[in-house]
């Protein structure tokens, strides 16, 4: 990707020589490309999955010819590093220099906020990835939709699910301690415990934890059920651990979006089998758009396309619609943005709606670990449709609410 | 020569807004708090001879008191300022009281504790930092009525109090008190014979590189209107001291150089590199092998031996 970056530094020489003389230059319609940046973590921790957001991306743009709406459009990547500060220095590249017309990205909730201030100040429409409930709820920006979930909107179908077909009425969560972690369980919790369950216990870990033995081990074992809320390598890397204290007999494992993405499973083995996740996606999924996207991402790089990949392929497909709707006059900031908001879109994970904040409402999947052609998958057991952010929940009471977090809403039903 | 050189350097660093778009501007105005940031933490390392991994802590507390006071609080932006200088000061007399009671490497590692015991803080007391989703909605002063919100007019706001922060801290180095820190760096023990009290200068520069940390930091929050506990890792207090090596401790214009480049190599080489962290290290590794005073004291040794040649 460092190549076609260069050419098109090289090849736009000109136009940003020219455009740094007067950073407000906005090109007529037709006179030159879309611009569209994608930020994207392509080193730190957060790379795999940032390096997956852009060959998603990078593979549906090839596959259209690099034209969107009879429109030529040009992509350029930035690096966030996952460092709040780099991904702002990376925006206004993007924004000052580049001149893009919308923004993709970026993958972290960190970075999401340390630039949305910024974006709405320069009106750039962005296709966000980033889970951090607030950015949809109480304080939403004009220029901002996100198309995956919300960290905890994956989780009430599933505490539903786990409730009236599986039957749990204990469990104890386990995520990692940061921000998605904690309003992930939040969310689970509340549509669990509302639903006459109980939350017995709430473990959080370090994101960086070497060694989950003294976690496994404060498991209580009266628990039907453990719910895992990790994100990236941390889900395989405690599960393991999990069955080597021979703890998977005795309780069910079911996971939030990111336990075991796509991108975790292809590591593990037998052990992964009958864990129950949710997610907005699954490499599975059984329609059109999908069946041309994931069999033709995993011929290309040998493993299933999951959450990251699915994202930014998603938002290339909400962009496409949005362009037809305007005639590709991404130059017209205010009309994109409303094509973005008010067209609904058929993409790789079903329709996609958004509500007034500019959050998706859309499919969320109840997904069982099997194995199919030798590899391990996610294969849907059950869909639920058009789950919005706030659930079945009444909206205004809702955002009277704080935002959800290690300590709100109170568990009531620990056992110590 | 070299009057001309500076002259020319001051020019474009006082009219770079007029040519440059906003981008450049930003990442000029970046350079100046890193520069700031950089200077700070060099009084401890090259005329301290205190090798400090906990120098973000200044920075981060500073621009996180700022933060809460003027979002959760609503302090008007200079009383917010000036607490939080006071309290960042307060702080650094505090953890010179602590770090300073071991040298060398001993000192090293208590400044590292001290810098890991507030980043836990920061990301653990999420009902008062908001922990890992940092602080948002900051806004920036407005000096004497101006609006700082134009990327020109931060930028002259930065280069005004890098200016100040660079002939202050000079004045501090060049100072009798200076020539005593740099006498205990060297020789602790016979100044001691001497009647100075070693400890006490080195308490004195310690909670003065705090202050001009804490003023970096005022800036960092002002620039990028969001706080988050990663501005109090150790990586920030690294790549700090990389500038600082790199440039050439123990020098005035050293760490300046030293962060720029760092700040560069990040945020402008890393689009058009991807491994631009290998290319960190490489160059690090060339001026270590190469230059191992630094950038600053190696280039002039290098013009001191063309001048010998040619004459």
């Amino acid at each position: 990707m460092t190549i076609s970056r260069r050419q098109f530094v090289s090849t736009l020489a000109g136009a940003s020589a020219a455009s740094l003389a007067s950073p407000g230059l906005s090109f007529a319609q037709g006179s030159g490309p879309i611009r569209v940046g994608l930020l994207a973590a392509k080193t730190g921790p957060l790379a795999s999955g940032g390096i997956d957001m852009e060959l998603a991306l990078t593979m549906f743009l090839k596959d259209r010819d690099n034209t969107l709406a009879g429109r030529k459009v040009e992509l350029i990547v930035a690096d966030t590093a996952g460092v709040p500060a780099t991904a702002r220095t990376k925006t206004q590249e993007l924004v000052e220099k580049n001149n893009v017309h919308c923004i993709i990205g970026p993958l972290a909730a960190f970075e999401a906020l340390a630039i949305i201030d910024y974006l709405t100040e320069k009106e750039i429409p962005t296709l966000g990835v980033s889970a951090a409930e607030d950015m949809t709820q109480r304080h939403p920006s004009p220029w901002y939709v996100r198309l995956t979930s919300t960290s905890a909107q994956c989780t009430y179908p599933l505490a539903d699910y786990s409730l009236k077909e599986l039957k749990y009425k204990k469990i104890v969560t386990i995520a990692d301690d940061f921000a998605y972690g904690h309003e992930m369980c939040a969310g689970f919790q509340r549509a669990f415990e509302d639903g006459g369950g109980k939350i017995i216990q709430k473990i959080f870990t370090p994101l960086a934890t070497p060694d989950y033995g003294s976690y496994v081990a404060q498991v209580k074992t009266d628990a039907d059920a453990l719910f895992l809320g990790t994100a990236g390598s941390n889900g395989f890397r405690f599960l393991r651990q999990f069955i080597e204290y021979g703890l998977k007999d005795k309780i069910a494992v079911i996971g939030g979006m990111t336990a075991l993405d796509e991108s975790v499973l292809r590591n593990m083995g037998d052990e992964a089998l009958g864990i129950i996740t949710t997610s907005w996606y699954s490499a599975t999924l059984d329609n059109p758009l999908n069946k041309a996207f994931a069999p033709a991402f995993r011929k290309q790089f040998k493993y299933d396309p999951g959450y990251y990949a699915a994202s930014t392929y998603l938002s290339g497909q909400v962009l496409e619609g949005a362009l037809k709707t305007i005639k590709a006059n991404a130059e017209d900031k205010k009309a994109l943005m409303a094509a973005i908001r008010g067209n609904n879109v058929d993409t790789i994970r079903g329709l996609v709606k958004f509500d007034e904040f500019g959050n998706v409402i859309g499919n969320v999947y109840i997904r069982k670990v099997t194995r199919s052609d030798g590899r391990l998958v996610n294969s849907v057991i059950k869909t639920y449709p058009d789950v919005s952010q706030f659930w079945t929940y009444d909206k205004k009471e809702f955002l009277k609410n704080p935002v959800y977090s290690r300590d709100y809403p109170p568990a009531k039903n620990l056992e110590l | 020569m070299k009057w001309i050189a500076i002259a020319l350097f001051a020019a474009v660093a006082l009219l770079l807004p007029f040519f440059a778009g906003d981008f450049y501007v930003n990442l000029a105005s970046q350079i100046y708090i890193a520069a700031i940031f950089a200077l700070s933490l060099n009084l401890l390392v090259g005329f301290g001879g205190m090798t400090s991994l906990g120098h973000a802590s200044y920075l981060g507390v500073a621009a996180y008191v700022s933060a809460l006071m003027t979002t959760r609080y609503g302090l008007h932006h200079g009383a917010a300022a000036l607490i939080s200088i006071l309290g960042t000061v307060a702080m650094a007399a505090f953890f010179g009281l602590i770090a300073l009671r071991a040298t060398g490497l001993g000192f090293l590692m208590i400044t590292l504790a001290l810098s890991q015991v507030l980043w836990g803080l920061a990301y653990r007391m999420s009902n008062i930092t908001n922990g890992d989703n940092g602080i948002t909605g900051i806004t920036r002063p407005e000096p004497f009525g101006i609006s700082l919100e134009s990327p020109a007019a931060f930028y002259w706001f930065a280069l005004i109090t890098a200016v100040i922060a660079f002939v202050m801290m000079t004045v501090f180095v060049s100072s009798s008190f200076g020539s005593s820190l740099k006498g205990v760096r060297d020789q602790p023990r016979r100044m001691a014979a001497l009647g100075f009290n070693p400890w006490m200068v080195r308490w004195i520069t310690f909670v003065y590189a705090g202050f001009w940390g804490a003023i970096s930091g005022l800036l960092y929050v002002y620039y990028n209107k969001y706080i988050h506990p990663t501005s109090l890792s150790t990586t920030s207090s690294a790549e700090a001291l990389l500038g600082v090596i790199a440039g050439g401790s123990g020098t005035l214009a050293g760490p300046a150089v030293g962060a720029a480049l760092v700040l560069l190599l990040k945020n402008y080489v890393s689009a058009y590199v991807e491994r631009w962290n290998m290319l960190l290290g490489l160059v690090f590794l060339f001026i270590v092998l190469v230059m191992p005073e630094g950038i600053v004291p190696g280039l002039q040794k290098l013009a001191a031996r063309l001048r010998r040649r040619s004459s």
